[in-house]
């Protein structure tokens, strides 16, 4: 699903920030990637969303390979992975059904069923009674869990999250990681970039560490948790 | 549809920036606008300069009248001529007098010769072919003498052709001011919303689906701007009319042309920024 071979990545200014990365996401795996700040957590995520493209070696997302790729295959795979970020990243002047629908429209999806898949995600996300709020209107968690649903819209293989809980207090944290949970249950590989010692601790998903650019620890795949585990 | 959608509401959400750039188009439009108005009026003015250019044939007294018809059936049919007209030695003196006033004593009648006046058609009256004709006249036994005040003519030929350089390279700077202007009033408008184009393509968007609310924009601001640009100089030639000269406005098709330019310069200006700003990240 997600293949790391031999991935370097040197950016032009600052220099090096991944050498020889090697590492296989499963389908419906939960993988958290930790490490100290400036590690290259964010680099890994870019380069699994295509931001960025390795200087050496490959990624490879849903059968499509870094080597030689053209931009609109970049846009294509990016309908089928979700992203979220800890600054939530919505647009601030529209509601929160209409952030959620911004990316179904781009992708195409029939208008008719726009409203419909909207208001289930919200529903899905625990936000069915925000739906008209703006971004402004809502707390941390709220705007994260909009972009939660933003980024599910379109049933995503893979949910990619850059520390999604980076900027919510400790129940706010543990509301989303609980939906994280729940998504992964559902058949979505998470790929969640944390620096919550806590969260990892807690949880026994797989957690691949890095530090200066390189994989120091990984715990190895795990299989998925089956929902029931959850309750 | 959706592009239309998102091109209109991108006016709704920032109405003062789309009104700023529109009236920046508008402005920097009116400035090429004014130059083409001064433009259109000089070239008028020498065309009604040049429709005086006139070859004068004087004849020998005693020319019989049929040849002289026969040649004023030739002249008539050379390609360039538009107009030829005799003039005998009676209307000369009765011009002559009229042109005097006090002076008009001094005149007999006889003193003046008769002669031939031809007009060319616009577009033969640059000096060599004033030349030419004048030569093709001068070669009938009963004329005397051809004149067309040749200085004259090269003098105006000469105006005529630095008013039309002078005027070909200050409205490329015109519209190259124009277009720069505009350009940075578009940049601006989508570096206001560099934002929007990053959670667009983060999920998913193609370039060209990003891009054509924008190219809509930069089209309707166009014509929106193309259109005031029109009016204020419609309105400017008006009062150049009432208070300072007798001026002539553009030609319809002229006008329409200066608005579609503004809207492709719009589009244009859009595809381009969007296209750079997006090569960038
Ligand atoms: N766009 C960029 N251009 C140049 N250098 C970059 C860029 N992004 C990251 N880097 C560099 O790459 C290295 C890894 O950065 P990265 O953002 O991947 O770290 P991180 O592990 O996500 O850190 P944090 O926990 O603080 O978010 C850093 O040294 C950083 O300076
Ligand atoms: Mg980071």
């Amino acid at each position: 699903m997600i293949r790391f071979t031999d991935v370097t990545k040197e950016y032009p200014r600052t220099g090096v920030a991944l050498t020889d990365v090697n590492f296989h996401v499963a389908k419906g795996e939960f993988v958290f990637l930790t490490g100290p700040s400036g590690s290259g957590k964010s680099t890994i995520l870019k380069l699994i969303y295509m931001e960025e493209l390795p200087t050496a070696g490959e990624v490879r997302v849903s059968g499509l390979s870094t080597v030689a790729v053209r931009r609109t295959e970049i846009a294509k795979l990016r309908r089928k992975l979700g992203i979220v970020f800890q600054d939530f990243r919505l647009l601030e002047d529209r509601s929160a059904e209409a952030n959620i629908a911004f990316a179904l429209e781009v992708t195409g999806a029939p208008r008719s069923q726009i409203p419909s898949r909207v208001s289930r995600l919200l529903t899905q996300v625990g936000l069915a009674s925000k739906a008209s709020s703006y971004p402004r209107e809502l707390s941390g968690g709220e705007q994260q869990r909009v972009a939660i649903a933003r980024a599910l819209v379109n049933e995503p293989y893979v949910l990619i999250a850059d520390e999604p809980t980076g900027n919510l207090d400790d129940r706010a944290t543990r509301g989303i990681f609980q939906l994280l949970r729940e998504i992964n249950a559902s058949g979505t590989a998470v790929v969640m970039a944390t620096h919550n010692l806590e969260l990892i601790r807690r949880s026994d998903y797989r957690t691949i560490e890095i530090n200066r650019g390189q994989i120091v620890y990984d715990s190895g795949e795990s299989k998925p948790v089956q929902p029931e585990e959850l309750v | 549809m959706r592009s239309m959608r998102e091109a209109l509401l991108a006016f709704r959400r920032a109405p003062l920036l789309s009104v700023l750039g529109i009236i920046t188009i508008a402005f920097s439009l009116f400035a090429v606008g004014l130059f083409g108005l001064v433009a259109v009026n000089i070239k008028e003015t020498i065309a009604s300069v040049e429709e005086r250019v006139e070859i004068r044939a004087f004849i020998a007294e005693g020319t019989p009248a049929e040849a002289i018809a026969a040649a004023i059936g030739d002249i008539g049919s050379f390609p360039e001529v538009a107009k030829v007209g005799y003039v005998s030695q009676e209307d000369a003196l009765k011009r002559a007098r009229q042109e005097l006033g006090e002076f008009r004593d001094v005149f007999d009648a006889g003193f003046l010769p008769a002669s031939i006046e031809v007009r060319l058609k616009p577009g033969f009256r640059a000096p060599d072919r004033v030349r030419s004709v004048a030569a093709r006249i001068a070669t009938y036994q009963f004329v005397d003498d051809v004149r067309y005040g040749q200085e004259w003519v090269e003098k105006l030929a000469r105006i005529r052709n630095i008013a039309g350089i002078a005027g070909i390279a200050l409205g490329l700077a015109f519209a190259m001011v124009a277009v720069m202007i505009i350009g940075t009033t578009i940049r601006m408008a989508v570096l206001a919303r560099s934002r929007e184009i990053a959670i667009m393509r983060l999920v998913g968007a193609t370039d060209g689906f990003i891009r054509r609310p924008f190219l809509i924009e930069g089209f309707v601001k166009g014509i929106l701007g193309g259109g005031a640009a029109l009016l204020l100089t419609w309105v400017a030639s008006l009062l150049i009319n009432q208070y300072i000269v007798k001026t002539s406005f553009f030609p319809t098709e002229l006008a329409v042309i200066g608005v579609l330019g503004g809207a492709i310069i719009g589009l244009l200006g859009s595809g381009v920024s969007v296209g750079r700003h997006l090569r960038r990240v």
